[in-house]
């Protein structure tokens, strides 16, 4: 399936630059392209498989996959989504640490760091892709699945704490591949949970390699084309192997240099710029304030009628659950492994807070993302119809430039704020670099729960050569190896999940009742 | 009777305070509670590298400074035959030293003015101007 053909091109400010670039034949043999036809080759059966659809339907299965293990984890824990929000503020905020374990990471820090592993690209760029493809209706889904995703994010955090290989230097490893070869084995499938474990760390490491590395890096070549000048003007267009070398550089001082100080300006940035990103959204909500509810009900007419999309009701369907997969990564396992780093006596409580992380990273940031693009009117409507005016030869709605990706977003922002495509690219680059930073992490974990702890280094150089890799490729294939293999995660860890769950409930339950009865209580009153 | 609690802040820099607060505690029969703190915000940002080995990097950091720190000002007490205990917290200096203030029921609080530089201390305010408003019990700011 292919998601967003030629979003590389769209980086056209105008028709002409567009035509330009069509006409220049030195593009037909870049080093870009030739790459990229390598990759494409070896990635497309991988590709279609994962995205088949389901059997007599449209639906791609492994969308399915998710929406149902979702749904029965909301239902088997009683909605714990609800009825645990307010408890999970509480955890985050530090009300029930123990003062005696102060220098130990918090569950702010926790939570801070595996948002900072999804809060990126997929909030910016994902929902306009979403939009574009699948209307404003895709909105809808995608809030309704971050919503029951938190169900998910919270088995798979728990499991993940629960399960852990803790050391004798006092590192922790943990994740799917953890508690799929030791919880499965407790009940009695040990062959299975290891066969699960390996599946899970392949997909895992391919998952990193994709989606937390050449999407971001190929992303952030795109936006800088576009602040430097545009397709066909910009020095760089064309030369992504250098945005590529240059990031790859930074990456590798970072995770293999370990020079902290890079890691640490960008962590004091990030937090900043997406603090920006909320407020210039809200601004703009605010302006619009009128238009909020004509806004919801273009979401939630385009949610049950699709409002001219070819797709359809199944198209914003599939376009805003893939998305929210996408960018939340309930049920994908990635979470489970970063939250399993935490100390705690209660792996239930990394489960609260992790629920959160789909709402912060969907339901907030996407949504807003969501309305500022409807209400600044950036996708063309028939003024006759009210119907959004589908671009066929894209295979999207139209818009001034037929933009998609980053750059609607950027434009749709720029409406309002004629100096905000210059903050979003700074955005970008930064927010990329971070959820790098901690793909990197997920995909040594998976690699060295194959290969080893000692061979950590090996992943990390392969890593950083496939920063090159993805801000040389062009953006159909990068993205769809992306999300196929961020989808195909999901296959191994949700099979455990369901098989696990009880050991959850137990965890829960008696969770519950000591907090009832007074024996876990707040410390900071 | 039991002995009046003098609480010390001390920084690991400026011995000083401890000094004068040997002092003054050996002329009444006071014994002292050294209080050292690593500065710490469950707020502040960690790569999931530094997640992963927090603990065992807690623990190194709590083990210097019991050794480093501590130890040779406990040693100093001794030598001037000044009864003496330790603590070694992470956090934010001014409200620990209130809470042990506080908790051990403390007669008196010593703490340096030195520490941070001269424009951080503008900015944000020294330990020694923070106790000044905060603390629970009288305080004896030592140059």
């Amino acid at each position: 399936m292919a998601i967003q053909p030629g979003l590389r091109r769209s980086g056209a400010v105008t028709l002409a630059a567009l035509a330009a670039f069509m006409a220049t034949p030195a593009h037909a043999g870049s080093i870009d392209e030739t790459i990229n036809s390598y990759i494409s080759a070896i990635t497309g059966p991988f590709v279609s498989f994962i995205f088949s659809p389901f059997p007599g339907t449209t639906f791609p299965w492994i969308v399915l996959w998710l929406i149902l293990a979702a749904t029965v984890f909301t239902l088997y824990f009683g909605f714990i989504q609800v009825r645990a929000f307010r408890h999970s503020l509480s955890l985050v905020r530090g009300d029930y640490d123990n003062p005696n374990d102060a220098g130990e990471v918090s569950h702010f820090q926790a939570l801070a760091t595996a948002l900072s592993g999804t809060v990126g690209l997929g909030n910016i760029a994902g929902v306009a892709v979403a939009i574009s493809i699948g209307g404003p209706g895709a909105t809808f889904w995608m809030i309704l699945a971050g919503l029951s995703g938190m169900a998910t994010k919270f088995t798979e955090c728990t499991l993940g704490v629960k399960y852990r290989n803790e050391y004798a230097d006092g590192t922790v490893s943990g994740g799917p591949m953890y508690y799929l070869s030791k919880g499965l084995a407790e009940r009695g499938l040990g062959g299975l949970g290891r066969f699960l474990a390996v599946i899970f760390a392949v997909f895992c490491m391919m998952g990193a390699l994709g989606a937390g590395n050449m999407f971001q890096a190929n992303q952030v070549h795109a936006q800088l084309v576009n602040v430097t000048g545009g397709v066909g003007t910009s020095f760089l267009d064309g030369k992504g192997w250098l945005t590529g070398l240059v990031m790859a550089a930074l990456v590798f001082a970072v995770i293999i240099g370990g020079i902290k100080s890079i890691a640490r300006v960008t962590e004091k940035i990030v937090p900043l710029m997406a603090l920006i990103y909320l407020a210039a959204g809200l601004v703009i909500l605010i302006m619009h304030a009128d238009m909020i509810p004509w806004a919801f009900g273009r979401i939630i007419d385009g949610a049950f009628t699709g409002l001219g999309v070819a797709g359809g009701v199944v198209g914003a369907l599939i376009q805003g659950f893939k998305r929210a997969a996408f960018s939340n990564e309930a049920g994908l396992g990635s979470a489970a492994i970063a939250h399993a780093a935490v100390r705690t006596n209660e792996p239930i409580t990394e489960g609260f807070v992790s629920l959160l992380e789909p709402f912060i990273d969907t339901v907030v940031i996407c949504t807003m993302t969501a309305l500022v693009i409807i209400i600044t009117g950036v996708l063309q409507t028939d003024p006759a119809t009210g119907l959004y005016v589908w671009n066929a030869d894209a295979g999207r709605i139209a818009t001034e430039g037929n933009l998609t990706g980053v750059e609607l977003t950027s434009a749709a922002f720029g409406s309002v704020f004629s100096w905000f495509p210059y903050v979003l690219a700074l955005s970008v680059v930064l927010f990329a670099f971070s959820t790098m930073i901690s793909w990197s992490y997920y995909g040594v974990k998976a690699w060295t729960y194959l290969f080893g702890e000692e061979t950590a280094g090996a992943f990390r150089i392969i890593f950083c050569i496939f920063v090159i890799i993805g801000a040389a490729m062009n953006l159909s294939a990068v993205i769809d190896f992306a999300d196929a293999s961020v989808f195909a995660m999901a296959l191994a860890n949700v099979i455990g999940l369901y098989l696990l769950m009880p050991v959850v409930k137990r965890e829960l339950n008696s969770y519950l009742a000591r907090l009832k009865s007074g024996e876990i209580k707040k410390h900071n009153v | 009777m039991t002995k009046e609690i003098f609480v010390v802040g001390y920084d690991g820099i400026d011995t000083a305070v401890v000094d004068y607060a040997i002092k003054c505690a050996g002329k009444i029969d006071a014994s002292l509670l050294i209080v050292h703190v690593l500065e710490w915000s469950p707020f502040a940002f960690l790569t999931p590298e530094e997640i992963e080995s927090r603990h065992a990097k807690r623990s190194e950091e709590l083990a210097r400074a019991e050794k480093a720190v501590m130890r040779p000002m406990l040693d100093r007490a001794v030598a001037a035959g000044v009864e003496a205990s330790g603590a070694v917290r992470f956090g934010a200096a001014v409200s620990i030293l209130c809470d042990i203030a506080k908790e051990k029921n403390a007669e008196q609080m010593f703490v340096g003015r030195t520490g941070e530089t001269p424009l951080k201390a503008r900015v944000f305010g020294s330990v020694a101007v923070g106790l000044a408003q905060a603390s629970p019990v009288p305080i004896v700011i030592v140059p």
